[in-house]
């Protein structure tokens, strides 16, 4: 029942993905000539002009694109040309980067803060208020301190990914079984101890929880971020072709900016199974 | 089928058993408080200046109903909470937090679900024995899990296992430790009349055959009077009091399955369900003149309420 339920799942998935491609391609495609024109007119004017064909490209458009990309995603030539490889790596540079950042500092400082009831009342004031803020409204602060555009990219992939994790983590220890802190206790468990083995094992799946959160967060800021700061980076690849006025290499953009974050969340995913426990 | 004594065997003259002579406390309770701060700047007193010595080797159970303080007793033994006042002495030193000396068994198990059966015993014994190789704190744990009979399920994770199994794993990882007290907090009431009865034959065999002390809170009647040497009884709360210490008359060998043919079985049985239907109320309310919180009077029910009254006043007789 189950497989047959996925393979009904599968089949149902490419029908749609059929009709969608099929329904984009006669959405762009010419309804025949139009009017007569004069033929050097036309000629100037294209197809768009002369057999109604939309300026939007095609699904085989854009499958041709995909093709040279993937035919060569790591060429470069030069500062305005470089595959989308290249691209992509310097944008999961600057997010790996950045949220390794910020792990290293919310896991530590959420157990310190989630161990302290105080603390964790204290400081809650300045997580709320910093948390809602559109990290990209950290950028000029950080271009006018950092004075370096690609290092700003991180610290604001850094920032964004920091709130949620901090919070997972402040409350996935803070609510760690009081039965589970008895049991170490009466072991005459240690502090240091407690905390690797009864604490950090307790609050894993929150903070895991957290960690998806935030690489969710830092992939959509990292492609406007790049917007913004220019250069390199999937984010600036998009823009750059917009300013081409290559519709067909901003649509395999959007295709690989989401394969890559599917990629990412499923990746932590794996991750947060691999530290649940059933109760 | 135990044999079961007849109880002039057993029976010792009451003047022995009114008093706990001194040289046998290896637990002393000594004069503890539990106080909460109430609204409007008050205090609520669970209960106070409340004494109780227990001796080496023996199997004491505490029966009140819920909101005497129980708990609060055993957490206070076990080191996990500080009376108000008063202390607690264990074996010549008063008590200063938890210790791998005193095991607790907890009412809800208290496994650490993300560790295998083996790895929560082992957990305890290398807490235990800090400098332990691998392979020994393993071999003990394998020998703790044996003797609660869960030998195979080494690798299975609590989430696994019976409610039953669970506990299981929780005896066997407060025995690995090797611990000089016992504390149990209701370890069987969530489980199911056949296993709960299984269980109880295994305590009982594990603590009379390695002598273990044990202090033990139970709801359970029929529970304390097959597990206990003496049980404890506590008035209602708040400011509940230790009404009287029944001393079990039943034998050491006991047997679960036979408990009910035994003389004096329905006597101490309904001795205690009076004290828990009425009672532990009305004493509350009024002790009796005379008494003394530091001694709390100990009682040897026998065949009927009557009985007992001629007896603790006079001589024993030979009961059988």
């Amino acid at each position: 029942m189950q497989r047959s339920l996925t393979l009904r799942a599968g089949a149902l998935s490419l029908i749609i993905l059929a009709l969608a491609l099929f329904g984009w391609q006669i959405a762009v495609s010419g309804v025949g000539k139009t009017e007569a024109m004069d033929p050097e007119y036309a000629a100037l004017m294209g197809e768009t002009a002369t057999t109604g064909k939309s300026a939007m490209p095609g699904p085989l458009d854009v499958g041709a694109t995909i093709w040279k990309h993937l035919k060569d995603p790591f060429y470069d030539r030069g500062p305005n040309d470089k595959g989308i490889g290249i691209q992509l790596a310097y944008s999961i540079g600057r997010v790996a980067l950045g949220y390794g950042l910020a792990v290293l500092v919310a896991i530590p400082v959420g157990f310190l803060i989630g161990m302290s009831p105080l603390m964790s009342r204290a400081l809650d004031p300045f997580i709320q208020i910093m948390k809602p803020v559109s990290p990209l409204a950290w950028m000029p602060l950080a271009l006018y301190t950092i004075k370096d555009s690609s290092l700003s990219a991180i610290f604001v992939i850094f920032i964004c990914a920091l709130w949620p994790m901090l919070i997972n983590t402040v409350f996935g220890v803070s609510s760690t079984r009081k039965e589970w802190l008895n049991v170490a206790r009466t072991l005459e468990v240690g502090p240091v101890r407690r905390a690797f083995t009864v604490i950090l094992p307790a609050a894993a799946p929150t903070i895991l929880t957290g960690m998806r959160i935030s690489i969710g967060i830092a992939w959509l800021v990292i492609v406007a971020a790049e917007m913004l700061v220019g250069g390199t980076g999937i984010g600036y690849f998009v823009w750059n072709e917009w300013n081409n006025l290559s519709i067909t290499d901003v649509i395999t953009s959007i295709l690989v900016i989401g394969l890559v974050g599917m990629v990412l969340d499923q990746l932590l995913a794996r991750a947060q199974a691999l530290v649940t426990f059933p109760e | 089928m135990s044999t079961l004594l007849p109880f002039a065997r057993q029976a010792r003259p009451v003047a022995e058993t009114r008093r706990t002579t001194s040289s046998d406390k290896f637990i002393s309770i000594e004069g503890i408080a539990r106080r909460y701060p109430a609204p409007g700047g008050k205090q609520t007193t669970i209960f106070e200046n409340l004494w109780l010595p227990v001796r080496r080797g023996e199997f004491v159970c505490m029966i009140g109903h819920s909101g005497c303080g129980k708990t609060t007793v055993l957490n206070i033994l076990a080191g996990l909470e500080a009376p108000s006042e008063g202390v607690v002495i264990v074996d010549g030193q008063a008590i200063a937090g938890t210790s791998l000396d005193r095991a607790v068994i907890f009412q809800g198990h208290a496994l650490l679900p993300w560790r295998s059966v083996l790895g929560n015993v082992a957990y305890a014994v290398s807490s235990r024995w800090r400098k332990a190789k691998r392979a020994e704190v393993e071999a003990r744990a394998r020998k703790a899990i044996a003797t609660v009979g869960l030998a195979g399920s080494e690798h299975k994770r609590p989430s696994e296992l019976s409610g039953g199994m669970k506990q299981r794993v929780g005896i066997a990882r407060a025995l690995s430790i090797e611990p000089k007290i016992l504390l149990m907090d209701e370890p069987f009431s969530a489980l199911d009349a056949l296993t709960r009865g299984t269980l109880q034959d295994e305590v009982r065999r594990i603590c009379v055959e390695t002598g273990q002390t044990v202090f033990m809170i139970t709801h359970d009647v029929d529970e304390a009077i097959y597990l206990a040497d003496r049980i404890v009884l506590m008035t209602n709360g708040p400011e509940a009091k230790v009404a009287e210490i029944v001393e079990n008359p039943l034998p050491k060998d006991r047997d679960r399955t036979q408990l009910h043919h035994a003389p004096g079985y329905y006597a101490l049985r309904n001795h205690l369900i009076d004290f828990l239907v009425t009672r532990s109320r009305t004493l509350r309310d009024a002790m009796p003149e005379g008494y003394d919180p530091m001694h709390p009077p100990v009682v040897r029910p026998s065949l009927s309420e009557a009985d007992a009254a001629a007896i603790t006043a006079e001589k024993p007789a030979l009961r059988a």
